[in-house]
């Protein structure tokens, strides 16, 4: 939309849209992030990836402002998100645009008011052009026939498309997907993931993609990072992560259950447990 | 053993601020929300029109015992003229505000929490925040008015069929004079009483309303965690409510 | 937005119910005049006046031989007369009360609620609308009563300002 021109003038001069820098944060003490950096670059497909319970839906409420990093810094279009107030903070939020896990999609709104909902709220536009955007990036995704269903009854691919209509509908600089490969059949995946690049291809929209799903990231990512216990364990594009010799980035990589991640839970001595079951 | 019980205290002083708080932002996105009137539309539907079966049953069966037993005990000192009076300032002061504000608490607070809880849990409110809507001014707020519009309205609706079941047991089926039933009640009552119900209503409709709202709104994001916000609702509802009424009714006296 | 029109229909007519149902609780409630009936019931007016009406009320129920007959719609002050003037509103099908019948205020039980008896003359020439009943009797007013009962007892046993004792000497 046109306003974002001129803010991103200075922005437009710096290659990096996100920029993480030394991030700690705990949740009642325990910690999530400890010393954390991750540059998005403008353009690129960027890649956070990492065992489950790493805190990558945690990064996303730190990079959308919705929570405070303890220590270190997040900026986002040059600003750091801790100094913005309320209305900076929204207004920022609208140049960017979030694909949820499971689509969010609002229940009792059908699938074109779903779309519609962003611009209804921030854009007074003529009912006539809000009925050609909407179709518009409902025919990019696909499901321009769908306009008229319940999100009740999409299936989940159907639904997360709908959701990424509804994420580019204001024309984001930014999108970030939530884990956007989890669930999907072979077929909607396979349509996630066209959708994803040409959103980056044709749109030149700069992408974050948070996701566990090793072979899906190479295809699509140019530059990738892994995370492990709280910090960058290993950056780089795909290949380069491939050919990495840390222990922890190949047992990820190579999906084994033996490496620094342990097979088994902490337990006691194996023999003594069992031992002491038939004594007892 | 101090210590804890020290915490404890503390926790509950600090929750009750948290909600304190939550009501203030409630009260203040109530103001954007009155700009999306087909919201509030909508939710004065959801909590008023969809209750109203129930608010019409209760309120008739209501007014029917009130009948029966207003009449059996009035026979013994000869004083049944005095029904009419007698379940008309029960049903205006205490029984019409109390048992509508519970039923509503039942019904209508239960479905409140249940639909902002399974938003919560399904991210929807999360997704409002990053399209940057604020979720209190969609969706709380139109909630809290449509749960405050609805209840006066609810109870009115009570009392008036209570009354019609009264005299339908009094006056109809055990013989109590109908002139004598309602010029009794008409003489004995004062617009006071009247006012006291539905001051009492209002507040009632306000403080479970936000109940409600607030139960759902910090609901864990789990099937059963809204399932555990929703039996809060009603048991804090219900305490509420009764408390509240003292209070009134001592106020008002 | 789905079904917006039957839902917004639905909100207005469950606010308009509520409304006429607050509006009746504050007006007809507490005021005095409330026409209950179902149906009228076709009534001619007749009017009585009493020294002193006790606690009658509009709407209360005219009674003959114990059967309603009709009901109070108005009462008043006579200024001409310095007496309540009571309106009886008598259900037509009654027509045939004489001219000399007997308007009395009695009392339901004890503790009830106050109504109009009639009881019925001799004569020929019947009440009709707009006529006035003569021959009325006030209520009994139960502190007078008490008073009369006092004041006579007492000066039956002879001890003045002694008040209630029942054994004059012990």
């Amino acid at each position: 939309m046109a306003d974002s021109q001129s803010t991103s003038q200075s922005a437009a001069e710096s290659d990096t849209v996100i920029d993480v820098r030394d991030v700690h944060y705990s949740i009642d003490g325990r910690p999530i992030f400890a010393g954390l950096d991750i540059l998005v670059r403008r353009g690129l497909i960027t890649a956070v990836m990492g065992p489950s319970g790493t805190g990558k839906t945690t990064l996303l409420r730190l990079i959308t402002g919705q929570i405070d990093a303890d220590r270190g810094r997040v900026s986002v279009f040059g600003r750091e998100v801790a100094d913005m107030g309320r209305a900076e903070i929204y207004a920022t939020r609208r140049r960017m645009g979030m694909l949820f896990q499971n689509g969010a999609l609002l229940t009792d709104l059908d699938v074109f008011e779903n779309v519609a909902f962003p611009v209804r709220e921030h854009a007074n536009l003529p009912e006539p052009l809000v009925q050609k955007l909407v179709l518009t990036k409902l025919e990019a995704v696909g499901l321009r026939g769908a306009a008229q269903l319940m999100p009740a009854e999409l299936s989940g691919g159907m639904a997360r498309r709908v959701a990424l209509a509804r994420a580019i509908v204001m024309d984001p600089e930014v999108l970030i997907y939530d884990e956007p490969f989890v669930g999907l059949d072979p077929i909607s995946l396979g349509v996630i993931m066209r959708l994803i690049k040409e959103m980056n291809d044709v749109l030149g929209i700069t992408s974050v993609v948070v996701s566990h799903d090793v072979h899906e990231i190479a295809t699509i990512a140019d530059y990738s990072y892994l995370l492990s216990e709280g910090r960058v364990v290993d950056s780089g594009s795909p290949a380069e992560l491939a050919a990495s010799d840390s222990a922890t980035v190949r047992q990820f990589m190579t999906g084994s259950a033996e490496g620094p991640v342990p097979f088994h839970y902490p337990a006691a001595d194996y023999a003594t447990e069992l031992l002491g079951a038939e004594r007892g | 053993m101090s210590n804890g019980s020290r915490e404890g205290a503390l926790e509950g002083v600090r929750k009750t601020g948290v909600t304190a708080l939550f009501f203030g932002r409630l009260l203040a996105a109530c103001v954007p929300a009155l700009a999306r009137p087909r919201l509030i539309v909508a939710q004065i539907f959801n909590a008023g029109a969809r209750s109203l079966i129930i608010i019409m049953l209760s309120g008739l069966f209501t007014g029917m015992v009130l009948g029966l037993q207003g009449y059996d005990l009035l026979h013994r000192f000869g004083a049944t003229s005095a029904l009419g009076t007698a379940a008309a300032l029960s049903l205006l002061k205490e029984l019409g505000p109390v048992l509508t504000a519970l039923l509503f608490a039942g019904r209508a607070g239960t479905a409140l929490t249940s639909e902002i809880g399974l938003m919560r849990a399904t991210d929807q409110l999360t997704a409002m925040e990053v399209m940057a809507v604020d979720p209190l001014s969609y969706v709380a707020a139109p909630r809290f008015l449509g749960g405050l519009i609805a209840m006066p309205l609810l109870t009115g609706v009570f009392i008036v069929i209570g009354l019609f079941g009264a005299q339908l047991v009094g006056v109809q089926m055990m013989g109590v004079d109908h002139g004598i039933f309602w010029s009794q009640m008409q003489s004995a009552i004062a617009l006071k009483d009247v006012t006291e119900g539905i001051v009492k209503s209002l507040v009632f409709g306000a403080v479970l309303s936000l109940i409600a709202v607030n139960e759902g709104y910090h609901a864990e994001p789990t099937a059963a965690g809204v399932g555990r916000a929703t039996t809060r609702t009603v048991v804090a509802s219900s305490v509420m409510t009764l408390l509240l009424d003292y209070v009134l009714t001592a106020a008002f006296l | 937005m789905r079904a917006n029109r039957s839902l917004e229909i639905g909100t207005g007519l469950f606010v308009l119910l509520g409304l006429a149902a607050l509006l009746f609780l504050t007006t007809q409630l507490p005021s005095s005049g409330l026409k209950f009936g179902f149906g009228k019931v076709p009534a001619y007016q007749v009017t009585a006046q009493f020294g002193n009406i006790g606690q009658l009320k509009v709407g209360a129920p005219i009674r003959m031989a114990g059967v309603r007959i009709g009901d109070v719609t108005k009462i008043g002050f006579n200024t001409d007369s310095d007496r309540a003037e009571v309106w009886l509103s008598i259900y037509k099908k009654f027509n045939q009360i004489p001219v000399d019948s007997f308007a009395s205020i009695d009392t339901e039980g004890l503790l009830g609620g106050q109504y109009v008896s009639i009881s019925p003359g001799g004569l020929e020439t019947y009440l009709k609308d707009g006529s006035q009943i003569q021959e009325t009797q006030s209520a009994l007013v139960l502190e007078n009563l008490i008073n009369k009962f006092f004041a006579n007892y007492s000066s039956k046993s002879g001890s003045v300002g002694q008040g209630g004792s029942k054994e004059p000497k012990k």
